[in-house]
Formats: structure tokens, sequence, C-alpha cells
């Protein structure tokens, strides 16, 4: 019983509850005939649409498969002559990996690599396991001795790129939360200081996350100049925060100053003070739009992490998806597909999240989606 | 001596030309531990009248005085019940009144508070409810949290804005007489502005009728001359009743009427007949 809840909570969570409540009731004969049309919108319509989806991308991967073949072929014949245009063909026939055509991989090639990944970050966090088993007590000996230990510097596996890609986008969100929120909340109460930093706002908003890496590096690189530590990290979550601080500074700007009259005549009535009013009036009646958001610059920061850290150099899915397609191994196109089912995935979540706290915190029952 | 004193009270909104004045010599005298009803059509000033008189609104010209002393901005001393509720919906009925009791007394420890609101929530049969939400509650239990709110920083003046103008007749009827109930404990200065006849003489000493704006001002007072309690059935067969309501329709129909014969402009209608579709397709 407590398990079904959980289970129900966590696919309402996630936004599958429809579709699994009707296929649920068909098998349990709860469907009556009359939910024909709720069962053909709900289950049958979605599922349909995933077959399209794969069905079209396989079709798509095999022509653009055929026509890099064809290519290989024909520059084999006009280059090296007809024989060996005819081992080519051969070649690609077998299957061989030294003369696959690389290009848009099939679904079925993703999940190979999908499971390559998994076993490889399984192989790395057991190599790792035993690295640390092996120098656990020479560690503890150099602790002692006043040295550092030492640490595994091996490859990272996929798994922990996406950790670290979660860290930098946390770093960033909370960044741009910090200097954010407090911002808006002064330029919303004060009209001559939201005038004056307008302008500020309205300029910078849309610049590049590109940009705003470069502007940040210049920073931090001269600021950073005596340390020998490596500073991609800073780099990419500062900018990460810049770029996506900007929705929540206006909407927060937007909420505190635009309070209900009438909240604000409540507060007026019963004489608050001013800090009063801003922390019991003003600050809950607007936390709904300061959570829209809140949302929105966690989206935009999982979006532009990517483009960061493959420009920063920082670890991360970004410098994955970097590294991968300079690679241009056989895999590596296949693995970039993964990468990016993952980052989508990743930021559906987080959005869900954000969504349910904005849900919890939002006090007027329409608001919140 | 008068509690509270309107003298020759003009408001306008507006500057230039948009300028549209609203209130024109309103003066205005009530007795310490009266109820003053302010009767008046939709739209003729009314909240602006008791903006004044709370604080929230100063006035153009003319003055008002509260216990003689000029009003500057609100003060715990005149307690306000809006006619939108205006409870934080992020707050539980308790904390709402809370909120205001801590303000109104606060030198008080905490459990003093504490037992002041669980006091008012019980007066207005909310004990249940304590710790819902504004939304959780019906109108009617909303608007009695408001009035709860209101007098549980014991003001000595209580200002009403229309209250009971968005609830059913059946929830007003009763809390009518629960404002009455409370307000009769401790004999409090009322103003009680409203759109229904029948409820200002059911709970007012007094009626004044205000002539709708732009420059609406006072008419002449209506003494209501009834015992409290007063009985609502009974009320509807007593001549004073009678007599009294139907001078005061009358005289706001006569408005009403003035008004109307005043809109001098005339309107022409367009000479259009309706143009028939069916023949084009």
């Amino acid at each position: 019983m407590k398990q079904s809840m959980t289970l129900g909570k966590v696919t309402k969570f996630i936004g599958l509850a429809g579709f699994l409540g009707t296929v649920k009731n068909m098998f349990t004969g709860k469907l009556e005939k009359e939910d024909f049309k709720n069962f053909l919108r709900k289950v049958i319509v979605p599922l349909a649409s995933i077959f399209l989806f794969f069905g079209l991308w396989y079709l798509g991967s095999k022509s653009l498969y055929n026509i890099e073949a064809e290519h290989r072929i024909y520059k084999a014949l006009v280059e090296q002559g007809p024989t060996e245009a005819e081992k080519v063909r051969t070649c690609i026939a077998s299957g061989d990996i030294s003369c696959q055509p690389n290009t848009l991989p099939s679904p079925a090639q993703v999940w190979e690599s999908y499971k390559m990944l998994l076993a490889d970050h399984y192989a790395i966090s057991a190599d790792k396991q035993a690295f640390k088993e092996k120098t656990a007590a020479l560690n503890v000996k150099r602790i002692a001795n006043g040295e550092a230990p030492i640490v595994y510097t091996g490859r990272p596996s996929f798994v922990d790129q996406i950790l670290t890609s979660l860290k930098t986008v946390f770093a960033g969100f909370l960044l741009a939360l910090f200097i954010a929120v407090p911002i808006g909340i002064v330029i919303g109460l004060s009209k001559t200081l939201r005038s004056s930093v307008n302008w500020i706002i309205q300029i910078f908003k849309p610049v590049s996350p590109v940009v705003w890496l470069l502007l940040v590096f210049m920073i931090v690189k001269t600021l950073n100049k005596d340390s020998s530590g490596d500073s991609s990290f800073i780099i990419s979550f500062i900018s990460v925060g810049l770029c996506s601080m900007w929705a929540t500074l206006v909407n927060t700007a937007m909420g505190v100053s635009s309070v209900d009259k009438d909240y604000i005549n409540v507060a007026k009535v019963l004489k608050l003070g001013p800090v009063q009013k801003v922390f019991k009036v003003i600050l809950p009646s607007s936390l709904p739009l300061i959570f829209t958001g809140l949302r929105i610059t966690l989206s935009v920061a999982w979006m532009v992490l990517i483009a960061i850290e493959l420009l920063a150099q920082s670890p991360g899915l970004g410098s994955f998806v970097w590294e991968e397609f300079q690679n241009g191994a056989v895999d590596s196109n296949s693995k970039i597909i993964v990468a990016m089912f993952v980052i989508g995935l990743i930021g559906f979540l987080l959005d869900r999240i954000m969504l349910t706290i904005q849900k919890m915190i939002s006090f007027n029952k329409n608001d919140g989606i | 001596m008068a509690y509270l004193e309107l003298k020759n009270i003009y408001k306008t909104y507006g500057q230039g030309e948009t300028t549209a004045q609203v209130l024109s010599n309103i003066n205005l005298t009530i007795k310490e531990g009266e109820f003053v009803a302010i009767v008046g059509f939709t739209g003729s000033g009314k909240t602006t009248l008791v903006n004044l008189i709370n604080g929230l609104l100063e006035p153009t010209k003319g003055e008002v005085l509260f216990k003689g002393e000029p009003v500057v901005g609100t003060s715990h001393e005149r307690g306000v019940i809006f006619q939108n509720y205006s409870l934080l919906p992020w707050l539980t009925v308790g904390q709402n009144i809370y909120m205001a009791v801590k303000e109104a007394f606060p030198k008080k420890i905490k459990s003093e508070l504490h037992a002041i609101v669980a006091d008012y929530v019980e007066m207005v049969n909310l004990t249940p409810a304590i710790n819902k939400r504004p939304k959780e509650l019906s109108g009617g239990m909303r608007q009695r949290v408001a009035v709860a709110r209101a007098l549980a920083m014991k003001p000595e003046m209580i200002i009403m804005d229309e209250p009971l103008g968005a609830l059913d007749a059946l929830t007003r009827g009763n809390l009518q007489d629960e404002i009455l109930n409370i307000l009769g404990k401790d004999k409090r200065t009322a103003l009680l502005i409203t759109n229904d006849v029948d409820e200002g003489i059911y709970m007012a000493d007094r009626i004044i009728p205000l002539r709708p704006g732009p420059k609406a001002t006072l008419g002449p007072e209506f003494k209501i001359d009834i015992e409290r309690p007063r009985d609502k059935t009974a009320l509807n067969d007593n001549p004073n009743f009678k007599k009294t309501r139907n001078a005061i329709i009358e005289y706001l129909m006569d408005i009403g009427n003035e008004r109307k014969s005043d809109v001098q402009e005339e309107y022409v209608l367009p000479d259009l007949s309706p143009k028939s579709f069916v023949s084009q397709f």
C-alpha cells in the first residue's frame, strides 16, 4: 500500500500519472467503454508518437548512412580506381569497424553506446575503489607526516562527468540566487532605483553565454594569477550564474513592486514597520513570482552549462561532448547522442523539482503552472 | 463632545484637466459610543470617505478630527474592516489575527497574545478553523476572520467599509448579528458604510445618505428610534421601521431620478439594418 502510494507520487511528479493510470485501469478491468476516447488520447497517441519518433530516427540514420557509404565508395573509385572501390564496398558491407561511415547513429547504436558507457563507469569505479584500498594505509601515514594524500587521477567516467556538471550548475544557480534575489527585492522596492538600473538589465539580459564566459575569464584570470589551481570550475560556475540570474532578477523586482494594494493597506492599518512590512507582507506575497523566476533560472543555467563547459575546458558533460566530437571515433557520435538524452532528462527532472517546490509555496490555487 | 469630526472635506483625484472631484463639502460628527451608517450608491465615493477617516488617504481640503486631534496616517485606535477581507493568504486564520494583535500590543508576552487571538477566534465561532488558510474558508468565514482581526486590536472606533457586501443574504444576516453582539459587549463607536438600507436600519443609530459623486456630499440624517436589541423578524412590522425605511428609500430614489434627468445628452442611433449573411453562402 505504502509502496503504491510513493509510486503514485513519483509518476505524478514526472507527469506520467494519466498514462500509467489509464494503463492500470485497462488491466484491472476498470476501463469502461466511454473511456475509450480517454484511452486513445492518453495511451495510444503517446505510444504512437514515441514509435514514430524512433521510426523516423531509424530511417533518417539509415539513409544518411547510405549517402555516406556511397560517397566513400565513389571517392575511392575516383581516387584509387575500381578495385579499391570494390574493396571499400565489401569492407563496409562486412561491418568492419575500420571503414564504417561516420554519421547520425541509429537508435540501436546509441543504446549500445549507453550500455558501454555504463560498463565503463562500473569498471572505473571498481578501479577507483581498488586504488583507494591500496593507498589507504599509505595515505594515513602521509597525513600523519603532514603530506598531501595520494588521490586517484584516472580518467573520469560518464557518470562522474554528470555529477561534475550538476555540481557546477548548482553552484551557478546558488550564485544567481544570492545575487538576483536581494538585488531584485531592493530594485522592486524603489521606483528610482528601478529606473536607474533598468538599462543594465535590458542590455545585459540578452548577452550570449559565450560572451559572459569570456568576461568572467578576463576577470578571474587576473584575480587568480597567484594560485596555481585550476580555475575552470570557478569560471564556468560564475558564468552560468551570470547568464541565468536575469530571469530571477526581473521576476523578483516585478513581484516585489506589484504587491496587491490590499495587502499594503493591511500593512498600513496594522502599522507595520518598514522591515516588518518587507518580510511579513511584501516578500511572502511575491514568493510565487520569485520561484517562477528561479525555475526559469535553473533551466537556463542547465542549458548554458553545456556550452560554457565546452568552452571553458571545465570537466563535465559539455567537455565530454566536445572531446567525443574531437575524438571522431566510430562510436563518438552515438556517445554524443547518449549525452544529449541525459542532458534532456536531467533538465526535465530539475524543472519538475522546481515546479514541485513552486506549487508547494504558492498560496493561490490558480497559480503555479 | 464630538468623537470623530469631519469638517468641510473635499477630495479630488488627479491634476489639471483630468481632475476628478470625488467628495465635496462633507461634514459629519459622530459621538462616542454611537453607531452611524452611511448609505450610498456604488461608486458614490464611499470607500474614499472611509479611507480619509482611517488615515489611508488625506483630504485635499478640510480636516478630519479624531478625539479633537487631526488624523495623520493610520492608527491602532481606529480598526478597519475592508470590503474584500484583505486577509494575507499565506498565513492561517490564527496567524493573521496574531500579526495584528502583536502590532497592537507590542509589550505583551507571547502567551498573552495567543490568548487574545484564541478569544477573538472563539468570539466569531472559528475555533475549529484556526489553523486553516483563507483559501480553505468560505466568504462568510473569511469576513469573520477580518472582523476578529479588526476587533482583536481593541480599537476605540471601528470602521466598516461594506463589510458584508460580497456575502449572500443568509450569511449577511448572521454576521450582522454577530458584529452587533461583539460591538454591544463593550459599546464601541462604529461607522458602517453600506449600500443596503435595511442593514443600515437594523444595525445603526443614525443613517446618513451619501449623495452620489462626482462631488458627493452627505444628505440629511435619519435617526433610527428602535430599541436594542432589535429583532429582525419583528422589525418588519415595526411602524417606525417602515416609516424610516420608506423615507430613506424615497430620498435615495429622488437623488437617482434627479441624476438621470441631469443627463441631457441625446444618443442618436445610427440607421442600420441587420445584414443578411444567408444569401452570401
